[in-house]
């Protein structure tokens, strides 16, 4: 009788990096969809961000009620972007075990997704942090205030590096529990 | 018959979906044997367990009692490494709603198990594009699913069942969603390739022009297995036991 040799061959990363980038490129507006709703969160606290960069005198009262905002912003963000990680992931559960049937490893599989959701809170979180910094800055440059230009980058980039890591965290909970499930189930599953 | 190679053996196989007062038992205790080589279709109602064995054979789900050997192998013991492994490269399934990756074009579905198997993607490339000419898609290889009928997207599927030349397919109603025509050509098509390559399949079907291609016929009732065709019986039976009707969901 033929016995299994079992060896543990992964597939190279362009692999996986293809079907991530298959999946933006052909899903485009659903995923345009998603990446709003990184962008919408990420603007709120970008913009939340610039005012607080604008102030300059710092008394105790308008302080405190600025971090209550970024508090607030980043719960919003917080929830905005696993709610549309979430969903993304959950309506491919089908596929993933398709994916699964045809050999993939639990790993590709997280991995597949976690390239997608750093593309995605890439794009959206850039477009957002921009926008939102970009608005509130006008803004206050109309009220006559000003905000130093070293600190609107500073602040791009802390909206992307926050907007990344939420939508990766967002996205890879589901895909690890997606990729751990016995393949039947995950075909079973309908949404 | 009787020294042929067993490609998949099953030994008391339960299996149980929730727990306590309302839980059901799918499987009840199923033992068998299949040969490689064979044309096996499994017949039951539905809800008779038949997916759910289909399952257990195909590596997709765990029992909770009994073992399932796949190549004297108990999938059971398997990681999900080695699991992965073995559905890459021992079993091709085939669905009933055909499951091709909707991103992908029909040469990218077909290349992908290669992919995951080490193979070099200008081989997979040209492996792919063969499998899809003997499937008769030779001339559809960048469309994506969406742009091929069902009886495309089943053929599809069926040359990426292939991919990797699995001993076994798995076939779970292959021809449940297709129209008559169609559903006879998929059949034709799989009966040539287990006469031609002379691979395993295993088919959960309803579909009685299904049972008149089988070797044999596993009839599933209540969770175990009632009754063992083979295929000399289940010619002079089938049409009388099943009538026209000819694919049922």
């Amino acid at each position: 009788m033929k016995q299994t040799q079992f060896k543990n061959v992964d597939p190279p990363f362009w692999v996986a990096w293809n079907q991530a980038l298959a999946s933006l490129r052909v899903r485009f507006f659903r995923q345009l969809i998603t990446s709003i709703g990184v962008a919408l969160g990420i603007a709120f606290f970008a913009s939340v961000q610039t005012l607080r960069a604008a102030q300059t005198t710092h008394d105790m009262q308008s302080e405190a009620k600025l971090r209550w905002l970024v508090g607030t912003s980043l719960v919003m963000c917080l929830v905005g972007v696993t709610n549309s990680m979430l969903m993304s992931v959950t309506e491919r559960y089908r596929e993933i075990g398709t994916i699964k049937c045809l050999g993939a490893s639990d790993g590709f599989i997280v991995k597949v997704f976690c390239l997608e959701a750093m593309m995605l809170g890439a794009a959206g979180s850039f477009v957002g942090a921009g926008v939102g910094s970009v608005l509130m800055a006008g803004g206050l440059l109309a009220s006559g205030e000003h905000v130093r230009s070293i600190q609107m980058l500073e602040i791009t980039f802390l909206g992307v590096l926050v907007g990344m890591t939420l939508t990766v965290l967002a996205a890879i909970a589901p895909a690890i529990q997606a990729a751990r499930m016995p393949a039947a189930a995950a075909l079973r599953v309908e949404v | 018959m009787s020294e042929r190679d067993v490609v998949v053996r099953t030994a008391n196989v339960v299996k149980q979906y929730g727990e306590g007062e309302a839980a059901v038992r799918a499987l009840n205790g199923v033992t068998c044997e299949i040969y490689a080589g064979e044309y096996l279709s499994i017949m039951g109602p539905s809800g008779s367990g038949k997916s759910t064995l289909f399952n257990m054979i195909g590596g997709l789900d765990k029992p909770n009692e009994g073992s399932v050997f796949v190549n004297s192998v108990d999938i059971a013991q398997l990681t999900p490494r080695e699991l992965a492994f073995l559905r890459c490269h021992t079993i091709g399934y085939i669905f009933q709603t055909f499951n091709l990756i909707q991103v992908r074009t029909a040469l990218e579905n077909v290349t992908l198990p290669m992919l995951f198997a080490g193979v070099q993607p200008e081989e997979a490339e040209e492996k792919g594009a063969a499998l899809l000419a003997t499937v008769g898609l030779g001339h559809r290889l960048h469309h994506r699913p969406t742009e091929l009928s069902g009886g495309q997207q089943q053929r599809v599927a069926i040359a990426r069942a292939l991919a990797n030349t699995p001993a076994i397919i798995l076939a779970d109603e292959p021809t449940g969603n297709l129209d008559l025509k169609t559903g006879q050509e998929i059949i034709d098509l799989l009966r040539s390739l287990n006469t031609e390559r002379g691979v395993t399949i295993i088919s959960a079907t309803h579909d009685h022009k299904m049972l008149d291609v089988s070797d044999r016929i596993f009839h599933i009732r209540d969770g175990q297995l009632a009754d063992v065709e083979t295929r000399g019986e289940a010619d002079a039976e089938a049409p009388l036991a099943h009538g026209p009707s000819a694919s049922m969901p």
